[in-house]
């Protein structure tokens, strides 16, 4: 901090020799068919040096663009150069290596681009938090980042690559696993909030039901996911078989009903927790104030408390969504559905892009879920700095 | 009331989990309606007593590298040379963090291979993310009196360190080492799709064949080894704190 003119960033010296280093690792990998190991090719070696000179050079610049410690707006831009590069070397490296390597060859991206593309992000994050833009700026960029995303999956530059073939062998399996993905994630999200909210609030009112709801809450949310979803087996299992009219409504020991009850036990501490810490969080003077105007319990809970527990209580949220998205893809383990059907198939055929197919696209929503909560919650928040 | 439940509940739980473990075939009858016609009811392929040993060393190998590295690399971003990678190291653990156990070992099997190995490594980088954060705030929110106190003794940097700055964090690093062990216990859980020996393996054996009494058993050891494990951590931590005056809580 304060160091003007031409000081280097340390950070930036580090991401450009890890960065520079990465250049001599494999870039992509040309396999003879989807299950077995590739071999690696450098990122010179993709195509004619006319092609890939462009790539690396950009690659290259991008790093060393992130050195001046004084011009974040430049660092920021030698990242999106750098991804740029990364960009049109997978763009321009898959199509020339499958010339020649057979009809069932794989290309997939290697060490040396996953390495790369993991420093570039950072010193992007790092320019960013050199930045510091407001909520509205990082809800643009976000949207711009993603736009980009799906511009370049849609037109079909990078459709050679192995996890797009599987893709495109899989539509509609990848479609519905998103829906079912967002719904266990998101109706669980919804349905612990029903119920989280208002328990918080008799929770918040009864210390007596407080000491015992959260230590129980909190055990619930140490039990490992895997035995919770395997528990839940049963126990639904039990529910569907005895109870008339449950199985009509799909409540069965396999499949969506044990994952969703699963989560929803898994997201009520944090909801309830919040809930809870956001409504003491109000300032002793505010609630004099409003006893002092003559408001009742309820309004105080309404117009004073509940507005100014809003960020600890919508952090409380993002906790919970972030961390389902993730825990659904055990889902696919049980027969729920959702991404994690993806991955565990990989696993079991071995298949690595397939696991990538399930992997990225559930990392993908974790990271934009925590992203937007994060400027929902400093939207709510009442000062700019946030509750952190 | 808190201690009643406590004490009676504590060495229930541990003596029914010890008996899950070495003497699985008491529970024979208890899981016998769950099992398939003509299925064991009882997880014989191989011991549970070896499986949790595996898994539970599994855990702890990686909570202590995570927990050496983690802490080594809040130290540093504490010091003053290492103030630039501050912001840095903020956005990784809050983004990282985001990052599904899951996926990280899904990840690490392409560049790993199968085995205990991606497991380990998986358990290693998420559980390095609450340590770390948990070190950085509780390394840089010392209460400036007791470091100008230390400084006025005439400690050098190096025993305000070992003498003053990491005791006084202890606490707080231990409740980011709890919070990684509950995570590892879970994520190791998951390790057996990938062929790491844990627990999991009996879980999964029994959604493979709709054996619901290897599910069961299963989960019921691993939850229980997950509830007493947290909960014998936050006993410690509650003990700690009183011995260092109860600081702050996390």
């Amino acid at each position: 901090m304060g160091r003007a003119g031409w000081g280097l960033s340390p950070p930036g010296v580090l991401f450009a020799v890890l960065g520079l280093g990465a250049l001599l690792l494999p870039f992509l990998t040309v396999a003879a068919n989807r299950i077995v190991a590739g071999d690696g090719v450098l990122p010179w070696r993709l195509a004619a040096p006319a092609v890939t000179l462009p790539g690396t050079a950009a690659v290259m610049a991008g790093l060393l663009l992130g050195l001046p410690s004084a011009w974040p707006r430049l660092r920021f831009a030698g990242s999106i150069l750098g991804l740029a590069g990364l960009l049109w070397l997978l763009m321009q490296g898959a199509p020339a290596l499958l010339v020649g390597a057979g009809d069932y060859a794989r290309v997939s991206p290697a060490i040396g681009f996953w390495c790369l593309l993991l420093i570039l992000m950072l010193l992007m994050a790092d320019a960013l938090a050199q930045l510091a833009p407001g909520s509205l700026a990082r809800g643009a960029l976000l949207a711009a980042v993603l736009g980009t995303l799906a511009l370049i999956l849609w037109s079909g530059t990078l459709s050679q690559l192995s996890i797009l073939q599987e893709y495109a062998g899989r539509r509609e399996a990848f479609a519905d696993a998103a829906v079912r993905h967002l719904a266990l994630a998101f109706g669980s999200l919804a349905t612990a909030a029903a119920i989280g909210f208002p328990l918080g609030i008799l929770c918040h009112r009864r210390s007596s039901l407080r000491t015992t709801t959260l230590p129980v809450l909190s055990f619930l949310q140490t039990i490992p996911s895997l035995a919770m979803f395997g528990l839940m087996i049963p126990i639904l299992g039990w529910v569907g078989d005895s109870v008339p009219g449950a199985q009509a409504i799909g409540i069965a020991g396999i499949g969506f009903a044990p994952a969703f009850l699963a989560l929803v036990l898994y997201s009520l501490l944090p909801v309830v927790g919040n809930t809870v810490t956001g409504l003491a969080a109000t300032p002793p003077s505010a609630l004099e104030a409003a006893r002092g105007m003559g408001m009742t319990p309820r309004q105080r809970l309404w117009q004073v408390e509940l507005p100014l527990g809003l960020p600890i209580i919508l952090t409380g949220l993002r906790i919970v969504l972030v961390q389902n998205v993730g825990l659904a893809v055990i889902a696919g383990l049980i027969g729920g559905g959702g991404f994690g059907t993806f991955v565990f198939q990989g696993l079991n055929q071995t298949a690595t892009d397939l696991i990538l197919l399930g992997a990225l696209p559930t990392v993908a929503l974790a990271l934009v879920s925590a992203i937007v909560m994060d400027i929902l919650v400093e939207l709510a928040s009442p000062t700019p700095q946030g509750t952190a | 009331m808190r201690i009643g439940v406590g004490t009676i509940l504590r060495p229930a739980l541990v003596l029914l989990l010890l008996a899950l473990v070495l003497r699985p075939d008491w529970f024979a009858p208890v899981f016998r309606p769950l099992a398939p016609e003509g299925a064991p009811a009882i997880y014989a392929r191989s011991s549970l007593l070896s499986l949790s040993l595996s898994h539970l060393g599994l855990v702890a190998a990686a909570t202590a590298a995570a927990t050496l590295v983690a802490v080594t690399l809040a130290i540093l971003v504490t010091r003053p040379a290492g103030e630039a990678f501050r912001p840095l190291s903020r956005t990784v653990t809050n983004m990282g963090q985001t990052f599904p156990p899951v996926a990280v070992l899904a990840l690490a099997v392409p560049a790993l291979g199968f085995g205990a190995g991606p497991t380990l490594v998986a358990l290693f980088l998420y559980g390095l993310l609450p340590i770390f954060e948990n070190a950085t705030i509780a390394l840089s929110t010392l209460p400036p009196a007791t470091m100008e106190a230390a400084r006025g003794m005439g400690l050098n940097r190096w025993q305000r360190l070992v003498q003053v700055e990491l005791p006084l964090a202890f606490p707080v690093i231990l409740t980011g080492i709890r919070l990684s062990v509950v995570i590892a216990l879970g994520t190791a859980t998951i390790g057996s799709t990938v062929a790491a020996r844990t627990l999991g393996e009996v879980i999964i054996a029994g959604l493979l064949t709709s054996n619901t009494a290897y599910v069961l058993q299963g989960g019921i050891i691993v939850g229980l080894f997950a509830v007493l494990i947290y909960d014998a951590l936050v006993q410690l931590e509650a003990r700690l704190a009183r011995h260092t005056g109860g600081r702050r809580t996390a």
